[in-house]
């Protein structure tokens, strides 16, 4: 640890201090003394492993993409069991246990675990381990890499335990209150300053199509932060904060923000993982090198303008809600130019779909991909929207997407990876790879079939009108009729966590693995 | 001729491009609504937060309301029978943030205020299931054993107007004694506070007039949600364009 490292953490503990020390509310005193603990935690550390040898440039720093991959994984679990409870809750409301564990506050802890931690570190960790092999350049900036991922963590535990003390913007995917804002601000230009400094040092002369997605991931994701959480404290030393805009133009930035985070953070940067990981483990090239670049630029270009298709009806003027419609529809080509240019690398290898359960995995995600992108568009048309919106059929076209591409992309990623980290000729298990397949497939099938009925129901319940002209039901009527979906909706998810803990303990045996066994093991055919 | 190799090797280049073809969109679709008529019309009726309702704000969004319950109802006939008069804009004006919410596990909350009665949302949200059978909903009730704490309120009006609401010197130096007023505590205010927010009711809102607690600031909230806006005065021409 260099000494700039441990200025850096003494002058956090000392902020830590002083917030604790005027905290006007006891989270943020909380808050404060978890920035003392931790920055003294590391500080000690630091100071007994000081060193200022500089790090081998001929190696990657390939140690802080394995304590991602373990984040990944960690946190996936996590994500998906809360999202199991907030499941179980919606069945059974008597599981609201305690305040802490109510609905209202699990809900963005489950959605917050299972995007920015599990799917934020497996971006985080995988472009690192991408950036350095398609430039043959180590992670630039010495260890600034290792600050980007602990910082991530410390982002991660300031939202999660601000969600259920309590402590929230209340707007949907940006919940996390001002100070956490700000902490990620200053993580995500190191994140930014890591990634584009090793590309300047790269020693080949093109950027690698993967790394185009990555960085065009990196910069949104800050714009989009910082535009929409310009928030204003009550106190400098208090949770509460009122953001700069309200009403109708807080609702479009918000969703300007929101739809973007599923297009940058959940599609772009996911590309970039299918760019590099698919033509590698299928060893073949990618299919079209010009479908790249046309899909690119027309993805990124037309993503940004669908954010009012979560408006739809509202009281957002009308020309914007159609602009957001006729380019989510416009939308859908350039989304699958990356389905199409991640199967077709398949061509001449498509056996492997039957012998290797990894690239199995990776079809799987680029078909729920394409589903993905087809059902959206499809919901932006306003005369759909109007029976979709506020329904179940939000919440399955979301999870098709979300379990489908992005959790079933990273897992396979994670298969590819883990054995190259530590060193290992393949996965432990493949037949494991084969259960958690059939697993996460089936647990999505149940998921996404249920929300689709439950969704549409109510969506018709809503509005069914009896022969006298009255509403035909109660709301209260639409909610019993629920009951048999969410159970099975959370089967599904039961069945989707449980392929993501055999996942972990594959990766666990994997990572302990003795030579002995390493002979033993079995791999795909060549 | 324009080569796209240039970008591809170089990686500023390529920063710089993304983040301007990323950046048209938001302008041309968020600018103008700082502008419209119809996304800045004044309507009548429309006034701040009562500082005992801005808490009972507070209360809703720090327990996620919005996870279930939107505030935005749809032009469509079916909400408007349901729910009432479809959403204005002017509405959520001094909503930071807008509250409108994408998912009704329970239903739309726009227009709940005066719907029913105090004791209602007090049995309602201590035990939900003992007044609708089928519901799903968390019970509430450790809202009335937690005082409320309202000892910045003060300083809460002021960000508030530092982000636009237009919250008079008045309102701000009474803040503390006009919530105080709201909850019942201190009579004596009563015309002041009445004038300084038009239509705000003061009343014991959760039965127990020994202190505020939090479920008075939540009910508060809920009573007034929707009831600023006469539709009977209100003239839907007077913005379009």
């Amino acid at each position: 640890m260099s000494i700039y490292s441990i200025a850096f953490l003494a002058f956090m503990a000392l902020c830590g201090l002083v917030g604790a020390a005027f905290a006007v509310d006891s989270v943020f005193a909380f808050h404060s003394w978890l920035t003392v603990a931790l920055s003294l935690g590391f500080l000690f550390w630091g100071i007994k492993n000081y060193t200022t040898e500089p790090a081998d440039q001929s190696r990657y720093l390939d140690s802080v993409v394995r304590w991602g991959i373990i984040a990944t994984i960690a946190w996936g679990l996590v994500g998906f069991l809360v999202g199991i409870i907030i499941a179980t809750e919606l069945a059974f409301p008597e599981v609201n246990l305690f305040r802490q564990m109510n609905f209202g506050r699990l809900r963005p802890l489950h959605t917050s675990a299972v995007i920015f931690a599990f799917g934020g570190n497996a971006l985080i960790a995988s472009s690192f381990y991408v950036v350095q092999r398609t430039t043959g350049a180590r992670l630039a900036l010495g260890n600034l890499a290792w600050f980007v991922f602990w910082g991530y963590q410390f982002f991660i535990l300031l939202a999660a335990s601000g969600y259920v003390l309590g402590v929230t913007q209340a707007k949907e995917y940006a919940e996390p209150e001002w100070y956490a804002d700000i902490w990620l601000t200053i993580v995500w230009v190191a994140y930014l300053l890591v990634f584009l400094g090793t590309l300047y040092k790269r020693k080949e002369p093109h950027i690698f199509v993967a790394n185009w997605f990555y960085l065009s991931f990196i910069v949104t994701v800050a714009m989009l932060h910082i535009v929409n959480n310009l928030n204003l404290p009550v106190s400098w030393f208090g949770t509460q904060s009122y953001p700069l805009f309200a009403g109708v133009q807080g609702a479009l930035t918000q969703w300007w923000y929101g739809h973007n985070a599923v297009g940058f953070f959940l599609t772009a940067a996911f590309l970039g993982i299918m760019y590099y990981f698919v033509p590698k483990r299928a060893n073949r090239p990618i299919y079209s090198y010009r479908l790249s670049i046309v899909h690119f630029w027309s993805l990124i270009f037309l993503y940004i303008w669908a954010g009012p298709h979560h408006l739809q009806y509202t009281a957002l003027p009308d020309w914007a809600q159609t602009l957001g419609m006729v380019f989510s529809i416009m939308l859908w080509m350039p989304s699958w130019g990356g389905m199409i240019n991640g199967l077709m690398t398949l061509q001449g290898a498509w056996d492997k779909i039957r012998t290797d359960p990894i690239i199995r995995m990776f079809v799987l995600s680029l078909a729920f991909y394409g589903m993905g992108t087809f059902e959206g568009p499809l919901m932006a048309i306003k005369e759909v929207n109007s029976l979709s919106h506020y329904t179940d059929w939000t919440i399955g076209h979301v999870h098709s997407a979300a379990l489908g591409w992005n959790g079933m992309v990273t897992f396979a990623m994670v298969y590819y990876i883990v054995p190259k980290l530590w060193g290992k000729k393949e996965i432990y298990s493949l037949k494991w790879v084969g259960w958690h397949f059939w697993l996460a497939t089936i647990g999505i099938v149940f998921y996404i079939s249920a929300m689709w009925v439950s969704g549409i129901m109510q969506g018709v319940m809503w509005k069914s009108y009896n022969a006298a002209g009255f509403l035909e039901y109660s709301f209260a009527e639409t909610v019993a009729a629920m009951f048999p979906y969410y159970l099975i909706r959370t089967l599904g998810g039961l069945l989707f966590f449980l392929g993501a803990c055999l996942m972990a303990y594959n990766v666990y045996r994997t990572i302990v693995m003795t030579k002995e066994e390493e002979s033993n093991i079995e791999t795909v055919p060549a | 001729m324009f080569k796209h190799e240039l970008i591809e090797k170089n990686a500023t280049l390529l920063l710089v491009g993304s983040l301007i073809v990323v950046t048209i969109g938001g302008i041309v679709e968020i600018a103008p609504l700082f502008y419209l008529n119809s996304t800045i019309e004044k309507v009548a009726g429309m006034r701040p937060y009562t500082p005992l309702e801005l808490k009972g704000r507070e209360i809703y969004m720090r327990e996620g309301c919005y996870n279930c319950h939107s505030q935005m109802i749809r032009p469509l006939r079916d909400e408007v029978e349901r729910y009432g008069h479809y959403s204005l804009a002017a509405e959520s004006m001094y909503d930071h943030p807008f509250q409108w919410g994408s998912k009704r596990t329970g239903p739309d909350l726009a227009r709940v205020g005066g719907r029913y009665s105090d004791e209602w949302h007090v049995a309602h949200l201590t035990d939900p299931e003992a007044l609708v059978p089928e519901t799903v909903m968390p019970e509430y009730g450790f809202l009335s054993e937690n005082e409320l704490d309202y000892k910045l309120i003060e300083d809460t009006l002021k960000t508030n107007r530092l982000v636009g609401v237009p919250y008079t010197d008045a309102q701000i130096s009474n803040a503390k004694m006009d919530l105080e007023t709201q909850a019942e505590l201190d009579g004596d205010n009563l015309d002041g506070f009445k004038e300084r927010y038009k239509k705000a009711s003061a009343r014991d809102w959760d039965n127990n007039p020994n202190r505020i607690s939090e479920m008075d600031a939540l009910v508060a909230y809920l009573q007034m949600l929707g009831t600023l806006v006469d539709f009977d005065l209100y003239d839907a021409n007077a913005n379009r364009r």
